[in-house]
């Protein structure tokens, strides 16, 4: 499939500083793409070069194959991570200044309806609260109708059923084939957004596929986990990936029944015994070093 | 007090690492104390105006003694009409015609002219020919109007649009419309137009309210008035676009938007006229915008000015505004 936007040796360069260290990438049209990675990776800087905001140093970034221009803009929607909007409008006003900056739009109802703003349309943009502050950002992303979205960590700063809210808002702006590029700091997010994602580590992409896909290549099948108390040192002794976590020792396997006999022979108490499987927080410490909260 | 002095630290180093903003808080009081000894020092104390057409140079052997007489100031004029309309309004106390015969004209009504005129023929006889002129002397409410209305359009256009643009940049605003098909004159068009349109109708507001109580000397047509206005007021917002086309510091904003009104403000003849004060004040003034339209706006108001005889301050607002939107729009920065 041809990709909608694509990024060739994207670089940017600041003094003293490599933000961005030429990178690749290629989007498929229709996709959730997630760009992942720990404050400083230089995801913000990126996905602003791939909107047009900023100039890369080098490289190039092409949307339907051509440079970006002046269609770019008419095409693409974004949602930046900071925004403030023009003081003393309502939500309506604010969609109507919007509307007419572009050619083609969608109907204004049809917006409202999709971002479920009916109810505040009347309210100072204000005096909105943080959820729907983010349901008029991204109808305002959504605004010229575009086929490309960007939505820069739009989640962040919301309490859980806001941004539980919010998912099934992209989910619904996805079901409509639009491709949404989206970065976040929320691994369970990434998990439940996007079709393909892509970790940055220092102006590089580390790691990049779909999310299940990473996982196995990075990982066994399953994490177990026992007590320390419960595990003795016995267990270090049996030839395992064993990890510490704290009070519990992680297990990592792909035989699952194999590895489970091999420590009842062995003596290790399996009454508290948890299994899990590995999480995208788990892929992103294991190829960035990070914590992604740190 | 730890909650304070903790609060006062943060606000200095903030203040203080701000180095555009540091830097034009010190320079804008030093300019302004260095600039205003400058231009009114040399001991200001003439009480008489005397304007002197054909050569201020002949005064000295036309009317050697009058021109030795402390506390009178001699101010040169070209045009005899334009001097004599000055007369008629007491912005002279008196006029003198240094090139042929010795002539004076002056106000009969003018208390001034009549203290003058008596100084004359102590010192020179009774050897200069008088001239009379009649006319009602111009109010000081009618001179100063222009000035006063002026100065409010100068803030309400330089801080009302310098000020704005660089709050949209600073909150990201401006980089949320940057992301979208609006092209950086379209917005900066749309601000001139706005300001414009608030800025006339609330000086037209205030024009037309004081006018019925105080029923402003008015000589010249109302629609060249507006003209002169209108592009007076598209001439400061155009400058106040060109200071907030790049910067993101309000206060740095604010030094640069004092450091423009504040000369203005003083050198511009708003407050009074800036005849007699060293030549090169008064080139300096012609720089301003104001300057241009406060001398436009009192010669309509006070003299009838027509259209063809403001052309020159209309030509200068033009250019200056359309250099500055220009300038303004080329350098500007969403960010």
């Amino acid at each position: 499939m041809n990709p909608i936007i694509s990024a060739t040796q994207l670089s940017k360069h600041y003094p003293g500083v490599i933000a961005v260290d030429g990178i690749d990438l290629s989007i498929p049209q229709g996709i959730c793409f997630g760009l992942l990675g720990p404050n400083g990776a230089g995801k913000t800087t990126t996905i602003e070069m791939l909107e047009g905001i900023h100039l890369p140093t080098s490289g190039t970034v092409m949307y339907k194959g051509e440079l970006l221009g002046t269609r770019y803009r008419e095409e693409v929607g974004i949602q930046f991570q900071h925004t403030a909007l023009q003081e003393f409008l309502t939500v309506r006003e604010t969609l109507e200044l919007f509307e007419r900056l572009y050619h083609h739009t969608l109907p204004i109802p049809e917006l409202i309806a999709l971002c479920s703003l009916g109810d505040i349309l009347n309210r100072d943009t204000r005096k909105l609260s943080g959820g729907q502050r983010q349901r008029l950002l991204l109808a305002l992303a959504l605004i010229n109708d575009p086929e490309l979205i960007f939505l820069d960590e739009p989640t962040t700063g919301l309490d859980p059923q806001a941004r539980r809210n919010f998912w099934d808002l992209v989910k619904l702006v996805k079901s409509r084939n639009k491709t949404i590029v989206l970065t976040t700091h929320y691994m369970e997010e990434a998990y439940a957004l996007c079709d393909e994602i892509a970790i940055m580590d220092k102006g590089r992409i580390v790691s990049q596929g779909t999310p299940a896909q990473l996982l196995s290549d990075h990982f066994g099948d399953v994490v177990l986990q026992v007590p320390r108390v419960d595990a003795g040192s016995r267990i270090f002794a049996l030839g395992l990936n064993v990890a510490d976590a704290g009070d519990m020792l992680e297990v990592s396997t792909s035989r699952l029944h194999q590895t489970l006999q091999q420590l009842m022979e062995n003596g290790v108490n399996l009454d508290r015994l948890r299994i899990r499987a590995w999480t995208l927080e788990d892929l992103f410490i294991n190829v960035t070093g990070k914590s992604l909260k740190s | 007090m730890k909650k304070f002095l903790a609060v006062l630290h943060a606000r200095n180093m903030e203040f203080l690492r701000d180095r555009s903003a540091l830097v034009w808080n010190l320079a804008m009081p030093f300019m302004l104390v260095t600039g205003l000894a400058f231009t009114f020092s040399g001991g200001n104390k003439e009480i008489y105006k005397i304007g002197v057409v054909g050569g201020i140079e002949k005064l000295g052997s036309v009317a050697p003694e009058l021109q030795s007489t402390l506390h009178i100031k001699f101010v040169p004029y070209d045009e005899l009409n334009v001097a004599i309309n000055k007369v008629k309004h007491h912005q002279l106390d008196m006029l003198v015609d240094a090139s042929g015969e010795p002539k004076y004209w002056v106000n009969s009504s003018s208390p001034n002219g009549y203290l003058l005129e008596r100084i004359v023929w102590g010192t020179e006889g009774q050897r200069f020919q008088r001239q009379a002129v009649e006319g009602a002397e111009i109010r000081y409410v009618d001179w100063f109007l222009p000035g006063i209305l002026g100065m409010n359009m100068m803030f309400s256009c330089l801080f009302g649009v310098g000020f704005v643009i660089v709050r949209y940049r600073k909150n990201g605003f401006l980089k949320r419309l940057k992301a979208t098909p609006l092209g950086a004159f379209h917005f900066l068009f749309a601000q001139l137009i706005s300001r414009l349109l608030l800025i006339m109708v609330i000086t037209t507001i205030v024009y037309a309210g004081c006018n019925v109580f105080i029923e402003f000397n008015m000589q010249g047509s109302y629609w060249v008035l507006l003209l002169v206005a209108t592009l007076g007021a598209m001439c400061m917002i155009s400058i106040g676009l060109l200071i907030a086309a790049r910067t993101a510091s309000e206060e740095f904003a604010g030094g640069i938007l004092n450091a423009v009104t504040w000369p203005m403000m003083l050198l511009s003849g708003a407050w009074f006229s800036l005849e007699g004060t060293h030549a090169w004040v008064e080139q300096l003034a012609k720089i301003f915008p104001l300057t241009h339209m406060i001398d436009a706006t009192r010669a309509i108001m006070s003299e009838g000015a027509t259209l063809a005889q403001v052309m020159p301050q209309i030509s200068v607002l033009s250019g200056m505004s359309v250099v500055f939107l220009a300038l303004g729009a080329y350098v500007f920065k969403w960010e």
